[in-house]
């Protein structure tokens, strides 16, 4: 029997008659066709689904979209504002932080609650706070660096540089 | 060229706007889901779908006996065996295809998968290779004619007589058995695709996640065009790809079955698979269990090496290799040192595991040979109580004995393998942690410094030896500049998060002098791109990134003609700086690109052909042969036996560099896919072919905490053949890390009298290791 249910993602309200088994990352991506969210896994193991649920971040995977109703949901397409791209959008593109792009949404969305919490992370906290988001492209050395760059950004800090270092 | 240009693919990607092949929807799309094996070696007695029929919105639950009536139920490997789509009557392995559901939605497609009853009698499996050769070993392919054993075919290459001769009166042999264990690429984005038949215009577009899409619609005409889809009526649409490494090259049966339905339905079916039916069930890596030798002097020089190769192909033979090398570029393996003799050897054998072999970012089995080479070299080197380092040194091929010949056939184009050895000892102090280690091995403490300097051979390739089923392995592009002087460039690559947006640009822009931000890079569409084999072992770079400058080289020679045209000079009066030509010795009359490329729109000479356009097909005269000196250092707890990483440092050399950030990028990824192996990655199957780790809570892919912060460097030997001296760069880093991390750790065990462990290397490994030996309790500190 489905149900109906209104949730709340990027500021806009979606309704769908669903099953109530219906998962949420399902439910952005199939319903509200919002597809920069991305399924990796079927293990709650590669974090490509992180979306925010009132700040925080979740594996959408995991949680059935009835359980999202009434909240607020930020995905990828709700990162950028009217001013321009997040300073995590920016973070990745400046430092190479991606290559084929399809945990960078997840990515990002796990770094925003990151940084909101612990505003100037070291690289351990940094590495320890991504941990539940695999990437098989970049080997990581880059979205820390995004992150740290996201991080100086918004703390309003001068900006680290963003050319490659090469050992010498 | 050499400027580190941010990417022009990543504003679509971190605005969550890539078109990956799930994201696409068609109007009356149908949903696949499969019922898979659960034994690895059955018969099937029954298929009853009747209860899953009985499901609103199932179609049709599709089988091999379904697929039989149209001579679709096998089909060709990319190694001219045979592969089933899906089994009349046996199972080979588990998580094998054994049905198809198509459905109105995916649920109800899952809710049927569920409902599918499958009768099966359970036989006992082949999974050791070993036992697949032994004489009482049930034959598996029975569906072969006249099959009598489980042996494939055999490989060999080399100088046998005069290498056992080396061997035998060498004053030094040392020997290992190792395991090369079978892994998974698990990229991100697991397979799938949309298949779309449109009976009215008996037309397929098939939207794919694959590497290679011009391959793949020769490959569908050849199996289905016999049921109507003759080559022009298949366009393939490779969207954006979540991560290949190779994964991607081969076809599945999934695909197969998909195309099947839509074309018996009429209306698109999708079908992705979950990470569990990715891990099971598609291609795998490796699994090369290789004996190694070598034979050298006291005094650390080598004189020949031998290797011994069993391949486990499981129930078929689909590596993606080049037809004329079942054992791909293993050849490779008597590595970046001189010597004159070698033979190695290898046969395949069916098992009952997943067919595949050779994805996982490794260049067609470099990994491999270069595993067992740097082993063996380090495991000669404490034979003779040598430094590792020192030992290489004294081996390397010189960098005037370039253009080098080497004892298996090859023609390594360039090097300065003592210029990059020198630079990453430099940079890791290597004389300082080799002081440091003595004074923590007399407390006791467990520290270990491993070395790999690799030589990768990447590029497939020249077209009189490299063919994939008969298509040479040329690589091509496409270059239309338009009135206003901003290009279209299509190629026959297909980017899996390389940046060929951004780097074939570069190219385009380095030869034609227009500006990279102007140059919009398209691949993936066989309806627009020129014919390619497709992105895979490193080959993009050395094949269209060649064809490109090429292509560009071609229109700068009309521009030539137009300028000189234009301003009234014969061409030798014209110098060409990029962006413009000029006329000699009068600098002030000139004409920039853009207007020339106008000029070819409005107003070009009679007899000239208007437009501005230029196609290359590039056949490689050799391939292109990077190399890599690695250091890496390890702690090892020594109770737990615990391993940190404490520092990696890579030094590549892949000749000219296009862009050092997307390069530095490829290292990056690289490593960690060289990691994984070396410490984490295994797929395991127990003795009656269950897999034990078929899914991503125990199938361990590095996070960033195992990772290290990787340091790395360059050095720079340009490809005298390649037209912008670059070599491959991608796999280089996955090739070579895994024996400098193995050496690493082998080299902290060595008080303990450890000479050689079997990747993936854990805690758990040395322990057993060391337990076996009866070591575990002596105190080091003697």
């Amino acid at each position: 029997m489905k149900k109906q249910v209104t949730i709340n993602i990027n500021g806009e309200d979606y309704t769908s008659e669903i099953e109530p088994r219906t998962l949420l990352v399902h439910f952005i991506r199939e319903n509200a066709t919002l597809t920069g969210t991305h399924i990796g896994c079927d293990t709650s193991s590669c974090g490509a689904c992180t979306i925010l649920i009132d700040g925080k971040s979740a594996k959408s995977c995991t949680i059935l979209a009835i359980q999202a109703a009434g909240k607020k949901i930020t995905t990828v397409e709700g990162l950028a504002t009217a001013e321009g791209p997040h300073p995590l959008q920016e973070g990745f593109k400046e430092n190479h932080g991606l290559h084929c792009g399809f945990c960078t949404p997840g990515m990002m969305l796990r770094a925003k609650e990151l940084l909101e919490k612990n505003p100037n992370p070291t690289e351990e906290e940094i590495r320890w706070g991504i941990s539940g988001n695999l990437c098989r492209c970049t080997g990581y050395n880059n979205i820390v660096k995004a992150i740290q760059y996201a991080g100086a950004k918004m703390r309003g800090e001068e900006l680290p540089s963003t050319e490659p270092v090469f050992v010498e | 060229m050499g400027h580190s240009m941010k990417r022009k693919e990543d504003d679509r990607f971190v605005h969550g706007k890539g078109k990956y092949v799930d994201d696409v929807k068609l109007p009356g799309m149908l949903y696949m889901d499969i019922v898979r094996s659960p034994y690895a070696y059955a018969k099937i007695k029954n298929i009853d779908a009747s209860e899953a029929l009985k499901i609103p919105g199932v179609l049709a639950v599709v089988t091999g006996k379904d697929l039989e009536q149209y001579n679709l139920h096998w089909m060709p490997t990319l190694m001219s065996d045979t592969q089933m789509v899906l089994p009349t009557d046996t199972v080979m392995y588990q998580a094998q295809e054994v049905a198809a559901i198509i459905a109105t939605e995916k649920y109800i497609a899952r809710d049927a998968r569920e409902a599918v009853r499958v009768e099966y009698e359970v036989m006992k499996p082949v999974v050791d290779p070993y036992k697949a050769l032994d004489e009482d070993a049930p034959v598996l392919r029975t569906d072969k004619e006249d099959k009598k054993d489980n042996h494939i075919w055999h490989w060999e290459v080399g100088q046998k007589e005069e290498t056992e001769k080396v061997f035998n009166e060498a004053e030094v042999v040392v020997k290992e058995q190792m395991h090369i264990p079978r892994i998974h690429v698990s990229s991100i984005e697991t397979c799938g695709c949309v298949a779309d038949y449109n009976k009215i215009d008996n037309h397929l577009t098939m939207y794919m996640t694959t590497q290679a899409p011009h391959a793949i619609r020769t490959v569908i005409a050849l199996v289905a065009g016999h049921v109507g889809l003759t080559e022009e009526k298949v366009r393939v649409i490779s969207p954006d790809i979540g991560g290949g490494f190779g994964g991607k090259v081969p076809v599945y049966p999934g695909y197969v079955i998909a195309i099947a339905a839509s074309f018996l339905i009429g209306k698109p079916v999708k079908w992705i698979e979950d990470r569990s039916e990715n891990l099971q069930a598609d291609s795998f890596a490796r699994d090369y269990h290789i004996t190694a030798e070598m034979a050298g002097t006291k005094d650390g020089k080598i004189l020949a090496t031998r290797m011994k190769v069993l391949a486990d192909h499981g129930y078929t033979d689909a590596a993606a290799n080049p037809s004329k090398f079942p054992t791909g570029m293993f050849s490779i393996g008597t590595g970046s040192y001189d010597y004159p003799t070698a033979f190695m050897e290898a046969d395949a054998v069916y098992t009952n595991k997943p067919p595949g072999g050779v994805a996982y970012r490794c260049s067609f089995r470099v990994t491999e040979a270069v595993h067992a080479i740097e082993r063996i070299t380090d495991r000669f080197a404490l034979e003779i109580d040598k430094d590792p380092a020192q030992v290489r040194f004294d081996n390397f091929i010189k960098k005037d004995q370039f253009p080098y010949h080497s004892p298996t056939g090859w023609e390594y184009d360039s090097g300065d393998y003592h210029a990059g050895l020198e630079l990453a000892m430099k940079s890791v102090e290597y004389d300082k942690l080799r002081e440091e280690q003595a004074e923590k091995r007399k407390k006791g403490e467990l520290m270990g410094i491993g070395i790999s300097t690799f030589t990768e051979i990447v590029g497939a390739g020249p077209s009189k030896d490299f063919d994939i089923l008969g298509i040479k392995m040329f690589d091509s592009a496409e270059i239309r500049v338009h009135p206003t002087g901003k290009a279209i460039a299509r190629f026959g690559t297909k980017s899996q998060g390389q940046g060929h947006e951004t780097t074939y640009a570069q190219i385009i822009a380095e030869e034609l002098g227009i500006p990279a931000k102007d140059i919009q890079v398209e691949e993936g569409d066989t309806d627009t791109a020129p014919y390619g084999l497709g992105t895979y072992a490193s080959r993009s770079t050395p094949t269209a990134g060649a064809a490109a400058a090429i292509a560009a080289r071609k229109l700068r020679d009309k521009a030539r003609k137009l300028a000189a045209y234009l301003l009234e000079v014969s061409e030798d009066d014209l110098e060409w700086e990029p962006g413009k030509f000029s006329v000699k010795g009068a600098p002030e009359k000139s004409k920039t690109i853009q207007e020339l490329v106008f000029a070819a729109y409005t107003n070009h000479p009679q007899g000239m052909e208007a437009g501005f356009e230029a196609t290359h097909y590039y056949d490689p005269p050799n391939l292109t042969f990077p190399s890599g000196a690695y250091i890496c250092v390890v702690d090892l707890d020594p109770d737990t036996f615990e391993i940190k990483v404490r520092r990696f440092v890579a030094i590549d050399d892949a000749g000219n560099i296009i862009n050092p950030m997307v390069a530095q990028g490829q290292v990056h990824g690289g490593l960690t896919q060289g990691l994984a192996p070396a410490m984490y990655e295994e797929l395991i199957y127990d003795e009656d072919g269950n897999i034990l780790n078929g899914t991503l809570m125990d199938y361990l892919v590095p996070t960033a905490v195992e990772s290290p912060s990787w340091e790395t460097g360059h050095t720079v030997t340009p490809s005298p053949h390649h037209p912008i001296g670059a070599k491959g760069i991608g796999e280089s880093p996955t090739v070579g890390a895994p024996p400098a991390i193995a050496n690493a750790i082998v080299d902290a065990l060595k008080p303990y009298g450890i000479t050689h462990l079997d990747i993936p290397i854990t805690p758990y490994k040395i322990f057993k290791a060391l337990k076996d030996k009866g070591v575990l309790d002596k105190p080091i500190a003697e």
